[in-house]
Parts: C-alpha cells; structure tokens; sequence
C-alpha cells in the first residue's frame, strides 16, 4: 500500500460518502431517483452536464488523441460547444413539453410526443445499446488509470470492479441526487488537476506553450493541422456536427435537461458550459509534450501518454491525487448513464407491459434494471474483445438517427408521424450496423468519388436517409392517424418562428 | 430572430475551417487551427450572452 493509493481510496470513500447522503431527509420515488423531481439549479444542472464532458476521456482519450492522432482531437471540444449552442435552442423545447406532461426519460418524451408506445420502446432499446459502451468504457479507463496512479499495486480489473460497486451503491440508493453531489467533488479536483498539470508539463519540459508547439512542429508537424485524407477537414467537420446535434439525445444528457428547475438554468449554462469546455485545451498540451517526452507508446497505448508522463514528473502523492480525479471522472458519468438506462427501460419497457404499475413497483424496477445493467457491462469490461470496439463506434451515429424525430418534433407532425419516425429510426440504425460491421464506406459502391466525400462520417449519411425515409413514409400514412391524435404541444413552434 | 445568430459559431467552426487548417501564424502561443477552434469557443460563448441578453423569451421577472 503506497501514499498513491491511500489517496485514491480516500476519495473513492468521500465520494461513496457523498452519493449515499445525498437524499438525506428526501423521501425516495420515481421522479426524485430519475429527474431529481425536477428541482436542480443552475450550479448542479452545470456540473452534471459539465460531468457528462470530463470523464475519463479527458485523462485518457484527450491527451491519447492528441498524442497518437494530432490535431483530429480537436473535434471534441468543437463539436462539445456547438452542442452548446444548439442547446439554447432544442433543450428548452424539450424541458417546457417535459414539464407540462410529466416527462421523467426520453423514451416517455418520444412515445408522448408520437402518441406512440411502441417508439418509446425503441428509444430505450437503442439507449440502452449505445450506452453499455460508454459505462464499460469508463469502468476500463478507471481500472487503467487507479492501476497506473497506484505503481501497479492493484490490478486495473480490482479497480474496475471498486469503481463499478460503488456507482452502483450511491445510484441504487440516491438516483441522480448520487450523482450532482459527487459531481461537486469531482469538478472541483478535475479542475485542479488538469490545469496544474497542462501548465506545470510545458513550462517545466519546453519553457512555455510556444516552445512546446515549436518542438512538436520540427518532429511531427502533421499533427499540427487535419490531413487531406482520412481524419480529414471533410470528417471533422461532418463528425463535429453529427455530435454536436446527438450530445442532448445521449440518454444520460436528456436525463439531465429532464432534471432542471427551470428553462433559464439551461440556458444560462448554455453561455459558459463553453468556456469551461477550454480545460481540454489543458489535456491537448499533455498529450502533445508527450510526443516529445515519452515517444513510443503504440496505438491504444497512446491514451496512456497523460499518465505516464504524470508518473515520470511527480512526487507518488501528486501522482494520487491525479489518481483520484480520474477515478472520480469515472464514477460521476457512470451513475448519470447507469440511472438515466434504467429509467429509459423502466418506462420504455416494463410500464408498457405494466400500465398500472405503482410508483414504488416501478422504483423497484428501476433498480434491478440498474443492476443487470452494470452486470452486462461489467462482464463486456472483463471480456472486452471486438463486439466492444464495434458498439463503441456505433454509440454516437445510433442516437444520432433520433435527431430527426426530435427536430421535427418541435414541428408540424403531418410531415413526421410516428410510423415515420420509427422507419426512419431503424432504418437508419441498419445503415449504421451494416457499414460498422462490415467496414463499408462510400468508395466501396461509388470507387471514383473523392475523399471529401468519402470521409463524411457515417451517421451522417445514415441520418440524411433517415429523414428522407421518415418524411416519405409519414406523407403515405398520415391518413392512416385518426383525428383522435394527442394535441400537440403549439408554443415551442410559436417561439421558433420569431 | 435573434436566436439567427447562433448560426454564426457553425460557420466560424465549420464553414472557414477550411481557411484556418494551418500551423502559422502561431497566436498567443499556439499553432493556428488550435487558436481558431479556442477562438470561436469564446465567440460562441459572446454571442450565446447576447442572444440571452436579447432574447424576449428571457424578459421579465425571474422564472415560476
């Protein structure tokens, strides 16, 4: 046991601490666990959507990014602060028809908005699917990065499982109130520790910020700007706008919107969520002084470049704390996604089998569902193997084929009906399967089309088909919807058109 | 309509990247594609103030 460690296990029982007495002195039920009865500000609503940014992509996959691919990283802060923007406009909409109609997870806002159970039980299958990734990627990168933080001295599958047990406690007991609380913690550590690292490594190895650009120019200075082909502008551009629309459907984001007091919070952390994105700016300057300081590290090594450089500079209780933030980086994504699933399927799933379902039963639902949750995805954590890296990829382009039905949502539905949306949804999803599974990209079919083209990313694709088929479909069944149709929701589309 | 302007981070981000995918001029320490990505984050910050500053949606007493 050295001092690494014990800071570690510090804080994983500080966090634990504060996830389970969140709800101290709050009566436990549905919208309390799922939404947090609808009741968060505009500090927590920052620090839960901020929560959804700074996992362990940060520590890992910015500075891993950045080391082995270059300036292709910079997607990610890109296409997080268009989906900022976006925000302002869509994550009111959804919040104002969400209050108004008792919306607790977005498979209830699609099958309320649709009039339509069926959809609602897709939404939360495809939820369900592009999430078990993201929480068994985050349980990996937590087991990597308190092995690494600790010399070694615990295995990363012995942290994965301590990392996995206690999401799952503070989330079964508290819900997303979990969650906010040890979301405080975590900011707090992750801010600390990126920026003292980001600044510290390059004034310490080049002398300055410049200095350490300049060195990676004389070695490498592709990584400097997108290639022509490949990770090339066309991708980056086609991948950072896909995102961007995608980011509030992720199923742990909606939940989060679902969770706000009022619209005004929403939108007042549309403004500075932003500036708060340009701490990754900080990760980038790690993984580029990584190039330079510890050359080598191979493929899917690379994510490992922010650590081990941590480890060649710092004192083992520098190297702790460092631990520590990233297991939290973990912890607080992992709740958000593990309730956020459980309650997609609650009500996508079993309230359409059990209508009458109490709201105690259906808490109690909640909770198996997180439970089989994070068994699935700690058994893929443990396995791993290439189903894995396939889901992984597919995640972000599956929830973007949602986007069409949330847009046209705000809309006149005559143009996009439920059997619309759920034709353009699944088409969609089998555009994205079929081209992931077997590699297809569009060269295969068209040889002579130029890379511009070529490297658009696949979800977008899949989505321009998406919406054709939806609005094609939607004009040959509209008389197939009797006038008996749910009245939609008028003001969000009064306020769009001023 | 002044919700219009959140168009302009997209053209700034996506639309003239073609135009900042370049190493020099270096501008405050940094290669050029990096400083114009970071650029229109705090643009796009500005302009999401001045639209909720201007917004009629926001006017009025604070919110139920």
């Amino acid at each position: 046991m050295n001092v690494a460690l014990l800071i570690i296990f510090a804080f994983a029982a500080l966090a634990l601490f504060l996830g389970i007495r969140a709800t101290h002195g709050k009566e436990m039920n549905v919208d309390e666990f799922a939404v947090g009865n609808k009741g968060f500000g505009t500090l927590f609503i920052f620090l839960l959507i901020a929560g959804e940014v700074y996992t362990t992509f940060t520590f890992l996959g910015g500075s891993g990014w950045a080391y082995s691919k270059g300036a292709a990283a910079f997607y990610v802060p890109a296409y997080i602060c268009l989906a900022y923007v976006i925000s302002y406009w869509i994550v009111p909409n959804i919040w104002r028809y969400a209050k108004q109609n008792h919306i607790i997870s977005q498979p209830d806002y699609f099958a309320s908005k649709f009039n339509s159970p069926i959809l609602g039980l897709v939404v939360s299958f495809i939820g369900t699917i592009a999430l078990i990734p993201y929480i068994v990627i985050q349980l990996k990168g937590l087991g990597i990065i308190v092995s690494e933080a600790s010399y070694g001295s615990i295995s990363p599958l012995a942290a994965s499982t301590i990392g996995a047990i206690i999401a799952t406690i503070y989330v079964i007991i508290s819900g997303i109130h979990g969650s906010a609380w040890t979301a405080v913690l975590k900011d707090i550590m992750i801010l600390f520790v990126i920026v003292f690292l980001g600044i510290y490594i390059p004034f310490h190895y080049f002398g300055g910020i410049q200095p350490l650009f300049k060195a990676v120019e004389a070695v490498k200075p592709e990584s400097l700007v997108l290639s022509a082909e490949g990770l090339s502008i066309s991708w980056f551009v086609s991948t950072v706008i896909l995102n961007a629309f995608s980011f509030y459907l992720l199923p742990n984001s909606f939940s989060v919107v679902l969770s706000a007091k009022g619209e005004r919070s929403l939108k007042k952390n549309a403004i500075t969520l932003p500036l708060y994105t340009l701490l990754l700016l900080f990760a980038f300057f790690i993984g580029f002084a990584a190039i330079i300081e510890i050359p080598g590290l191979q493929g899917a090594d690379g994510d490992l470049s922010l650590l081990r450089l941590t480890l060649q500079t710092f004192d083992p209780w520098v190297v702790g704390i460092v631990g520590a933030a990233g297991l939290l980086t973990a912890l607080v994504p992992v709740s958000v996604m593990l309730m956020s699933a459980s309650i997609g399927l609650m009500t996508g799933f079993y309230k359409l089998i059990a209508p009458q379902a109490s709201d105690r039963q259906q808490l109690i639902v909640s909770k198996v569902f997180v439970l089989i949750i994070i068994v699935v995805a700690f058994i893929f954590t443990v396995t791993g193997g290439n189903a894995l890296a396939i889901l992984n990829i597919m995640s972000y382009s599956f929830i973007a084929q949602l986007v069409p039905a949330l847009l046209f949502s705000f809309f006149n539905q005559r143009a996009f009906n439920k059997f619309g949306a759920m034709a353009g949804i699944i088409t969609g999803v089998a555009i994205v399967l079929y081209a992931t599974v077997t590699g297809a990209k569009l060269a295969d079919a068209f040889p002579s089309i130029p890379p511009i083209i070529n490297d658009i990313n696949t979800g977008a694709i899949a989505m321009a088909v998406n919406v054709i088929i939806a609005i094609f479909v939607s004009l040959l069944t509209n008389h197939l919807i009797s006038s008996g149709r749910k009245e939609t929701y008028q003001e969000p589309a009064k306020d769009l058109v001023k | 309509m002044i919700k219009l302007l959140l168009i302009v981070p997209f053209i700034g981000m996506c639309l003239l990247l073609p135009f900042a995918n370049r190493i020099e001029p270096y501008i405050f320490g940094l290669p050029f594609l990096l400083f114009w990505i970071i650029l229109w984050m705090v643009l796009s910050s500005a302009i999401l103030a001045i639209v909720y500053k201007y917004d009629p949606a926001n006017q009025g007493g604070e919110e139920k």
